[in-house]
């Protein structure tokens, strides 16, 4: 697995927040890592490519967009059929997001996570049983978020340094 | 609250992102835009809080820090409480309520992965509620991009 080295975690520090809006966006941080332009964007793209980002580009608040509702959908799929069954939702455009994620038998039986967002409750619940009709019908439930009181977000520190950045942003 | 143009650029960026010198001007030739008026645009919609955040997604594992999905079942009664307890960890990024016996849901990040085990049994502690830890064992990427 690669590891990122000291100039690539100062790469990672610095984009983390958000790529700056001016015309030149690398060129601050090639100024100041004594880089070229060409060089950084390598230096990303080898990051991107290893995996270490996982995708480079915008997140959307869908609730800003008017989509009002979301509902995480969670499934019980057997282990057999696991793997075909989430590739097969990852098709579907209201699906954005899809993890497998370990059972607490016999509490929790539920193995696949899905994010799914509509305009409001009943697109969500119109959204999933065409996805359940569609998939293979398995047990499942949708849990609709209430509330959000936290979204800072994961802030990753230069482990290379000894400073430690709590999330502070509330 | 927003026109074409916004929609233009945001289902064109969530399919990725150039990289090179101009990369806004390479956005802005692509949807027949000026590269300031992208920038503005892109500005707008911050703003705007339509788009959280304009960057990169990281990979926590692959990074030497641990992630994790914990849930708890808390009494109605208790729920500020709790809420109030669990959010007071810098770790957790994320908390939402919902909709289940299971109705506090939130994110955990740490710089290592021991560090979620810790994190955990300090929650249990303070709250006296059981968490259940659900991480990630594999991730199915999205096969399409949301229009908007």
């Amino acid at each position: 697995m690669y590891q990122p080295d000291a100039i690539d975690w100062q790469i990672i520090e610095y984009i983390q927040e958000g790529l700056p809006l001016v015309h030149r966006p690398y060129a601050p941080l090639a100024t100041q890592l004594g880089l070229s332009e060409t060089h950084l964007t390598s230096r990303i793209a080898n990051l991107h490519h290893t995996g270490i980002i996982k995708r480079f580009g915008i997140v959307i608040h869908h609730r800003r967009l008017g989509y009002q509702a979301n509902g995480m959908v969670v499934w019980d799929v057997p282990d057999e059929q696991l793997i075909d069954t989430a590739q097969h939702f990852t098709q579907f455009v209201h699906v954005t997001l899809c993890y497998q994620r370990s059972r607490h038998l016999p509490q929790w039986p539920y193995n696949l996570f899905t994010m799914i967002h509509g305009l409001n409750r009943q697109h969500v619940i119109a959204h999933v049983a065409a996805l359940n009709e569609a998939c293979g019908s398995f047990p499942h439930e949708i849990l609709f978020s209430q509330q959000c009181f936290k979204q800072c977000g994961a802030h990753y520190v230069n482990p290379i340094k000894t400073e430690v950045k709590p999330c502070d942003r509330q | 609250m927003i026109d074409n143009n916004d929609r233009a650029i945001i289902n064109h960026l969530q399919g990725g992102f150039p990289l090179c010198e101009r990369p806004y001007q390479v956005v802005a030739e692509h949807l027949g835009l000026t590269e300031t008026e992208v920038l503005q645009r892109l500005q707008n919609l911050l703003d705007k809080k339509i788009l959280s955040r304009f960057g990169p997604m990281y990979h926590a594992e692959k990074l030497g820090g641990g992630l994790t999905l914990a849930a708890l079942k808390v009494p109605p009664a208790r729920f500020d409480q709790v809420m109030a307890m669990v959010n007071a960890f810098p770790e957790v990024a994320h908390n939402y309520q919902r909709e289940h016996e299971l109705n506090m849901w939130f994110v955990l990040a740490t710089e290592t992965p021991q560090r979620i085990l810790a994190v955990i049994a300090e929650i249990e502690q303070q709250t006296g509620l059981k968490v259940y830890n659900l991480p990630k064992e594999r991730e199915y990427f999205i096969g399409l991009k949301w229009e908007v």
